[in-house]
This record gives C-alpha cells, structure tokens and sequence, in this order.
C-alpha cells in the first residue's frame, strides 16, 4: 500500500523514536534523521566534527532506542588491531589460549577519532566493517548481528592523525557533520538537564530484530524507473563533472539508492522520491567525491544536485 | 614553421577502412580503364596501408610530383588527351589515389573523402541504371559512415558503429534530394557535352543491310523497346514494329533511299486503331519504332515517302512517346513512275539467276498478287533453312543463297524476295525492324528485344497499295507464331531472352525488368519536357514561382525533420503521468511559479502551497498522486484520470 505523505502532517511510525532522540540532542533532527536511515540502510556512519557536538551522544542515543550494546574506543596513535578486536590470551588454570573479545565485538561501536590511529589500526577496523567479522590467529569470528560503527574524525586537527583514504572512506555509507546547536536548542540545552541522565532513562522503542527486520524492509522500497534514470543522471553528472577527479562509482550508486531507500521508509513510503535522493546524496557522496570540498562551493554534492534535472 | 600534425591523422584500423570506403568508390571504373591504371590505383592503396603500418615516412615531394607527371602522361598517351570525360575521369582516379600517398592530416582525409564523393557522382557518365544507383547510394552510405568516423575525437572507434548514425543522416536527406530531383530546373541534354563516340556502343538496327547484319544484332539480349497498350495488345503475328525502310541496293547491301521531296504516303484504315506508348532504348538513330503501320505520334517526328517514322536527332537518351497505329491497312495507293523505277532497280550485272527465275515467274503468272503468292511458294517448296548461322556468301550473295547454300536468317530472305519481285518487275522494297514482343506480366507491358530484330519485305500492287509479305514465314511459321526460340530450338547462340519459359529466372527476369520499366519511366525519363509539364500544371510558370516552391518546400520539409528529430530527443515515449505534471507545472510557471529542474514534486508543491495557501490541499494531493503513479509500485489507469482531474479542477488566482 502506499502511504504518500508529502507533508510530515501525518506521520510515520518511525515519529516516536526519532522524537525520543530529538528530545535528547536538541535540534538536530537532520542528523539524526541521517544517523537512523543509515542505521537502517545497514551502513556505517562517519561524522566529521568538532569535539562537544554531541558525538557520543548521538551514538550512545541510538544504542539505547534500538536497544543495542554499546561501546566506545577512544582511538589513539599507539593503539594496536588487538586493542580494537581482541586476542587470544594464556590462560593458566586451563592451560590454553583464550580469547579476549575486544571492544568490537558489539552491535553499535563509536569510534572516537579514529584519524588518531595508525592506519593498520584504522584497517583493522574498516576491515571488520567491511566483511561484518574478525579473524585473529587464523580463526575467523562472525561480529553480533546488527553491527553499526558510528566513527568521528576531527576535521581541524591535522597534527599527529592519519586521515583516512578514500578507498577507505568509502566504507561508510554516509559522512555527515552535527555542527553547533541553534540559539533556542543551546538554551535548552544550558538549562535543562544533563544529558547521560537523559540516556540513562530513555528507553528501547526497538529490539535488535525489530531492526534487523526494517533493514529487510528497507531492500523492498520500491525505486521506480524514472528514479533509478534521475539516480542515473545524477551518477552520470559526477563523472563529467571535470572539477571531480573521479566521478561516482557504481558501488557509490548502490549506497546512494540505499540510503535513499531507508530515507523514504523513515518517511512512511514504500517508494523512492526524487527528494529522498536528494536529501541523502551529500552524506553518501560528499566524502567519495574527490574536489568537491572546492572552497568556492561549485562542485559541492548540493551544486552538483542543482545541475541534475529530475526526468 | 608548419609543424606536422602526426596525431591527427587517422589510425591504421580506420585507414584501412577508408582505403575499403574508397576502394569500393572506385571499383565499377575498372571496367572501363585501363588496365595499368587500375593496377596503379591498387598498388598506391597498399603501399599507402603497408607505410602506414610499419609506421614508415610516406613518399617525398619529389617522388610524388613524379609520380603525378608519369601518370599524367600515361594518361595522355592511353586516350590522346587529359581532357573529356573518359581522360577526365581516369585522371580524377589516378590523382585520388596519389592523395592517399600524401595523406597525413585530418584534413586530407576530408579531402580523399571529398574526392570519393565527387568520384561516386563520376559513375553516372557511364551508367544509370537502378542497380547502378544502388550501388551509388551504398557507397555515399559506406563515405558518410568513414566522414563520420573520422571527425569522430576518438579515433579508436570503429567505422561500423556510426553506420547507423550515416544511415539515419542520409535517410533525413532524402526530402531534400526528392524536392530537388523534382523542382530543380533541369538542364535541357546533359550538363556536359557527350562525345560522339560515346554512343559507339549501343546496339540496334542499323541503317543498312547486308547479309548477317540482322543475325549479328539477334544475338543481343538488350531490351529495344518497351510498351504499353491502352487496351488489349495485338495478337503475337501481328507485332511488327516498324523501323528503317530499306530501298537503295547496290548487288550486296540495302540502304535507306536518299531524302526525297515526296510526302507520305497516304494511310487508310481498315480496324480500329491500336493506342500505346513506347520507351524506346537510345539507339543513336533518328527513327522511331512504331507497331506497323503507324498513323501518328505525339512527338516532333515525321513521316517519310517510305512512312519511315524519323525525328531530327538520333534517339541518345531513352524517350517516351505515344503512338496509334492501325494494323490492317491500305498505304500507298498510288506509285508514282519515279518511285516505280526506284523500287524496281537493280544492279544491272547482279544475280543472273535469280532474274532469271523471276523471269520463269512471270511467264506462268500475269498477276501480280499470284505471282508474289507463287515466289512465297517457292521458299517451301525448296528446302531452305532458318539458322542463325549460316555459311558465308562470298560472290554474288543472292544467287549463292538462292541456288547454292539455302540457308540463311530473315535477312537472307527478305533481300532475296525483295530482288525476286524486283526482277519481275514488281516494286518491293526490305523493312527492318522487330517482330514479336513479349509481354511483362510483372508490369502488363510488353518487352522487345534486340533478339526479336527482323526484316521483312513490302510489295506494291496496282490497288491494293504496299502490303507487307514476310518470306521467312514460309520457311520458319514459328519464327512468327513463337519467336526466335520457337523456331532455332537447337541453337545454343539465341540469347536467354529469347527463350520462353516460366522458370523461375525468368519469372525473377521478367520482374527485373518491371522494376527497372518503371525506374526508367519514374526517375530518368523525367525530362526537362516533363518537368515543364509538371510544372505548368502546378501553376509554376515563372523562375520566381519555382524558386519559392523549393524554399518553400525545402523549409516545410526540414522544420519537418527537425520536428522529427526534438520529438525523438525528448523523453519517449512519454510517460503519461510526467506529461500531466509537466502541464501542471507549466500552468503554475503561467502564474509566475517555476519549478527548477532539480526540483522534486514535493519540494514543488510545498512550494506551491505556500503560494497559493486556499488550494495547498489540492497543490497536495495533486503532486501525491503524480508521485504514486510516476514512483510508486502500481499505476493504474484511474489514478492517472484522477490526476487529470485534479489538474483541471485546481483553480489558480493570480
């Protein structure tokens, strides 16, 4: 059945849950709406902001509403693979190895600053993203199902970090930034109350197969013709655009249309609309588009979207 | 400083497809050049494709200029001049095929591919026919694909992927070659000035006649003559189609008699006349065939004392002309004494014999009629035979045919009927022409062939006028009933035509030559007379008249195209539901909202919404159900009415 509902006026199941986290992270709906269809679309999510925007908090948020575990790793330039996925340790009294999970082995992961680390830290983890399990000493451990990293880069501080490469970046379906809170959320914010009591109480609005089961779902919103032409188009702009040294890969297109998907079923529809498209493209492609960070804007994902008609 | 531009220059793969291209444009001229010139042509496309391909430096200045004085002169030594069209032509060969040697920018290729047009326009000297044009338009095809290649940036790209693309380019210049075959003033005779010799070949019956002359031409399968009847065709015995009367003898060959002051002589019918039109062959002759006994034509020709029909100038093109004929008549009720002697005249000295048989003749017979019925006679009492090839007669040919071999072709026994009456003192004289015919059932007209060439003889008779008598009849009926097949079945020379069958290469044949009838009759005949026809009945008296018709016409024909060509460009076929939110959205831009390009239809009706707030829920409900049917899973027709409806009911004030 289709649930066309163009203006928010009616609703979607998802309204309660997304409320609970706006309740928590004050004015910051978009993001959230992008951090919960990325939850959804079962990609990984990277944000690219300044300490104290609420990072953590976004994460931590998350975890509780789905009621997922939930750990954090600080990364850190002397951090080692074991440190993020375990080892196999002697254990005396049974006189055997033993394997120590490490902080990876949970459903919702945040990993905080992960430019800090050396990249075979960094590959460690992204490998894990990528293939959803672990191999240590030869034996090869599947990681719980669902699996969600949420990973923070500090854009500014550039001493000491190893950015991520783009073949890498390319993990995360989506790269988006919180930023400051508005005037009216940073008041309620300074006079309300502190936010890990908040999470303390918020409580799971979704079990783990509740989640799984959406994540299915997400696969069957249906994507018309005319919107796999305009994803087309879109994809077909980024590769002539000459600004762009390497235009959207198709693996790029399948994440776009993905993300769009979720977009539209956090919407209540079971079909993709331009707009979904629209609203999820610079999250999934800013950080797979090599120049379109230009300073002046030109070839930013949304000047890009502009220069795309809608057939 | 010129610098070389090695990289524009083509890739060895495409080379070799342009020197195919080229190759092909020029292979039907090897017919008729010689032959060092078309080995010339071939060894310069491969040296140019094996310099190519070693990646080795073409010929120098130097070489090339040689090159150009050595063919040059060969040239001028093969055909006496570098001038005219056949030096014109083998020179413009020779010169495109030393262009492929210095061949090194783009831009002499453009040039070759130039010439190859140019070349291709060459063929049509030589030939017109439909197969001919066939041929032509193939190869323009084969040149426009290499043009497009080779202005294609990506050099690697092969030829045979822009087909489609010169295909579709020439197929959208065909209204304009149409409207210019029609409307463009045609030049009276062809736009250069044809050589006399250049007619040498065509086949056809000749001015004169000695004996093997008419066998010589029946060998020839070349379609004479095309027609056409108003009404039912005459019976097969009756298709003698009249062509140079022949009176003038000299002991060996007939002639035509000079020009004389006498008119024609006078026609009286005894049927209805037979109505039909004729496309004659070029035949480089001034007379024109008509069914005997012809009574007028609708074309500038007259009637000669002998009721030989001739025009002005020797038929060089194919023409088309109506004739009526009667086919039983009176011609000629009186002879004057003048005409009585030149129709009685012979050698003094010539054919002993036969004058005296004639003279035996005229002792048993008084009457004239008896008399000519008695020397049918005698070719079927003695035995004669039909053959196309029969012995050579070298002294006195009558008397040698007559006594001696009794073999001959229709040529042998008109002149020695013809010599016979002569002889006792009846006037006779030999007509050249065809007999027989075949009709096309692919195109209900009837063929006839250089095959069916064929002399027979005229007598005079005090009251009766000039009556056609056929002595080879008396030899060889099926000559007349069936044909020359019908009557020389063992004779491996009759050419193909001639035989009858149902087959099915005849069948194809026959078809064959329907559809090149109606090519001569659509396409070349279409003359300056034509045209002018054509025109005045369009009301298109003046230059300024027709000029307006081609702009005209050229205009309505491209905006045509070019409507064609947006149509096509555009989303096709349309999706009905986009096409009504197109309307949609173009009534809004009316009211001063547009909708950008990128914008989502609910992005746009939030838009609108906001600009007209009493009709946000229809804006609402119209851009849902767009998005239901143009994204959505299902779309039915209903929703699509809906939609429509909605459209149309949603009010916009200003």
């Amino acid at each position: 059945m289709w649930h066309a509902r163009l203006s928010r006026a009616h609703g979607s199941e998802f309204d309660p849950l997304l409320r609970a986290a706006g309740g928590v992270i004050l004015g910051k709906e978009r993001p959230i709406r992008l951090a919960v269809a990325c939850m959804l679309a079962g990609g990984h999510l990277l944000i690219e902001d300044l300490p104290g925007v609420g990072k953590t908090t976004l994460a931590h948020v998350l975890a509780r509403l789905f009621g997922l575990d939930f750990r954090r790793i600080q990364f850190t330039s002397d951090m080692l693979p074991a440190d993020v996925i375990g080892a196999s340790i002697y254990h005396r009294q049974g006189g055997e190895f033993i394997f120590h999970p490490g902080p990876v082995f949970s459903q919702l992961v945040l990993a905080d600053e992960v430019n800090r680390a050396t990249p075979k830290t960094q590959s460690a983890l992204l490998e894990a993203m990528e293939e959803q399990q672990v191999t240590v000493e030869g034996e090869t451990r599947p990681l719980p199902r669902p699996f969600f990293v949420i990973a923070t880069q500090n854009p500014d501080s550039q001493l000491g970090t190893f950015p991520l490469p783009e073949s890498q970046l390319d993990r995360f379906l989506m790269r988006i930034s919180v930023g400051y809170p508005d005037r009216d959320a940073e008041r309620e914010l300074l006079s309300g109350r502190d936010r890990r009591e908040l999470i303390a109480e918020t409580q799971p609005m979704l079990g783990q197969e509740e989640l799984l089961a959406l994540q299915q779902k997400v696969q069957s919103v249906h994507a018309s013709e005319a919107l796999i032409a305009y994803v087309q188009n879109i994809l077909a702009h980024t590769r002539s655009t000459p600004e762009i040294t390497h235009g959207l890969s198709p693996r790029a297109g399948q994440a776009l249309l993905r993300a769009a998907r979720a977009w539209a079923l956090l919407d209540g529809r079971d079909a993709v609309l331009p707009e979904d498209v629209q609203a999820v493209f610079p999250g999934v492609a800013g950080h797979r588009l090599q120049g379109s960070d230009s300073p002046d804007g030109r070839t930013s994902p949304e000047a890009l979207l502009r220069d795309v008609a809608i057939p | 400083m010129t610098i070389r531009r090695h990289r524009e220059c083509v890739s060895n793969q495409t080379l070799a497809w342009l020197l195919g291209g080229l190759g092909l444009v020029m292979a039907p001229h090897a017919l008729h050049v010689p032959l060092w010139l078309t080995a010339t042509v071939i060894a310069c496309g491969c040296l140019r494709y094996v310099l190519s391909r070693r990646g080795e430096r073409l010929p120098g200045r130097t070489i090339r200029l040689l090159g150009v004085i050595a063919g040059t002169s060969a040239i001028y030594l093969s055909y006496g001049t570098i001038l005219g069209l056949d030096a014109g032509v083998a020179l413009l060969c020779l010169m495109a095929s030393f262009k492929l040697l210095e061949m090194r920018t783009r831009r002499d290729v453009l040039v070759a591919l130039l010439l190859g047009y140019f070349l291709i326009a060459t063929h049509l000297i030589y030939a017109q026919t439909l197969l001919t044009v066939v041929y032509l338009l193939v190869t323009v095809w084969a040149l426009t694909t290499l043009l497009i290649t080779t202005q294609k940036a990506d050099d690697g790209s092969r030829p045979l992927a822009h087909t489609r693309l010169a295909a579709t380019m020439l197929a959208q210049a065909l209204p304009i070659m149409v409207i210019l075959f029609v409307l463009f003033p045609r030049v009276p005779g062809p736009l250069w000035s044809m050589p006399d010799d250049a007619y040498v070949a065509m086949t056809g019956l000749s001015d004169e006649m000695s004996p093997g002359s008419i066998s010589e031409i029946s060998q020839s399968d070349e379609v004479a003559l095309r027609a056409e009847f108003a009404g039912d065709p005459p019976p097969r015995p009756q298709r003698y189609w009249r062509g140079p009367v022949l009176s003038d003898y000299d002991g060996r060959t007939w002639a035509q008699a000079g020009s004389s002051a006498a008119g024609p002589p006078e026609v009286l019918a005894l049927t209805n006349a037979t109505d039909y039109t004729i496309t004659l062959e070029p035949h480089n002759k001034p007379w024109l065939l008509t069914l005997d006994i012809a009574t007028g034509v609708d074309r500038a020709a007259r009637f000669d004392a002998a009721h030989q029909l001739e025009q002005e100038n020797p038929v060089r093109e194919r023409i088309r002309y109506q004739a009526r004929s009667v086919l039983q008549y009176q011609l000629g009720e009186t002879l004057s004494g003048a005409a009585r002697n030149h129709y009685t005249q012979l050698p003094d000295d010539a054919h002993p014999r036969s004058r005296e048989l004639a003279r035996t003749w005229r002792q048993e017979q008084t009457d004239d009629a008896e008399l000519i019925e008695h020397g049918l006679g005698h070719f079927r009492r003695e035995p004669f035979t039909y053959t196309l090839q029969p012995p050579r007669l070298d002294g006195d040919s009558i008397d040698e045919f007559l006594f001696g071999t009794r073999s001959g072709f229709c040529e042998h026994f008109a002149a020695a009927f013809t010599v016979l009456m002569r002889a006792a003192g009846i006037p006779a004289r030999v007509v050249t022409g065809y007999l027989g015919g075949r009709m096309n059932p692919a195109g209900d007209y009837m063929i006839v062939r250089q095959s069916d060439a064929h002399a027979w003889v005229e007598v005079w008779l005090e009251g009766d006028g000039w009556r056609r008598v056929d002595p080879t009849g008396y030899v060889a009926p099926d000559r007349i009933e069936q044909g020359l097949a019908g009557a020389l079945p063992q004779e491996a020379l009759v050419p193909r035509g001639a035989f009858e069958g149902n087959g099915l290469r005849q069948h194809l044949s026959l078809r064959w030559d329907a559809i090149n009838a109606y090519w001569n009759r659509w396409v070349l005949a279409y003359s300056p007379a034509l045209q002018q026809h054509l025109m005045d009945r369009l009301n298109l008296g003046s230059w300024q008249r027709v000029a307006l018709a081609i702009a005209a016409s050229m205009a309505l024909a491209l905006a045509g195209l070019a409507t064609l060509i947006l149509r096509r460009s555009r989303q096709r076929p349309m999706d009905p539901a986009a096409a009504a939110w197109q309307r949609f959205c173009s009534r809004l831009a009316r009211h001063g909202l547009h909708r950008r390009p990128d914008e989502g239809p609910r992005d746009f009706a939030r838009r609108a919404a906001a600009r007209w707030p009493t009709q946000a829920d229809a804006i609402d409900a119209i851009a849902q159900r767009y998005g239901a049917l143009r994204y959505g899973r299902r779309g039915g027709k209903q929703e699509l009415r809906a939609l429509h409806l909605a459209i149309r009911r949603l009010r916009l004030n200003s």
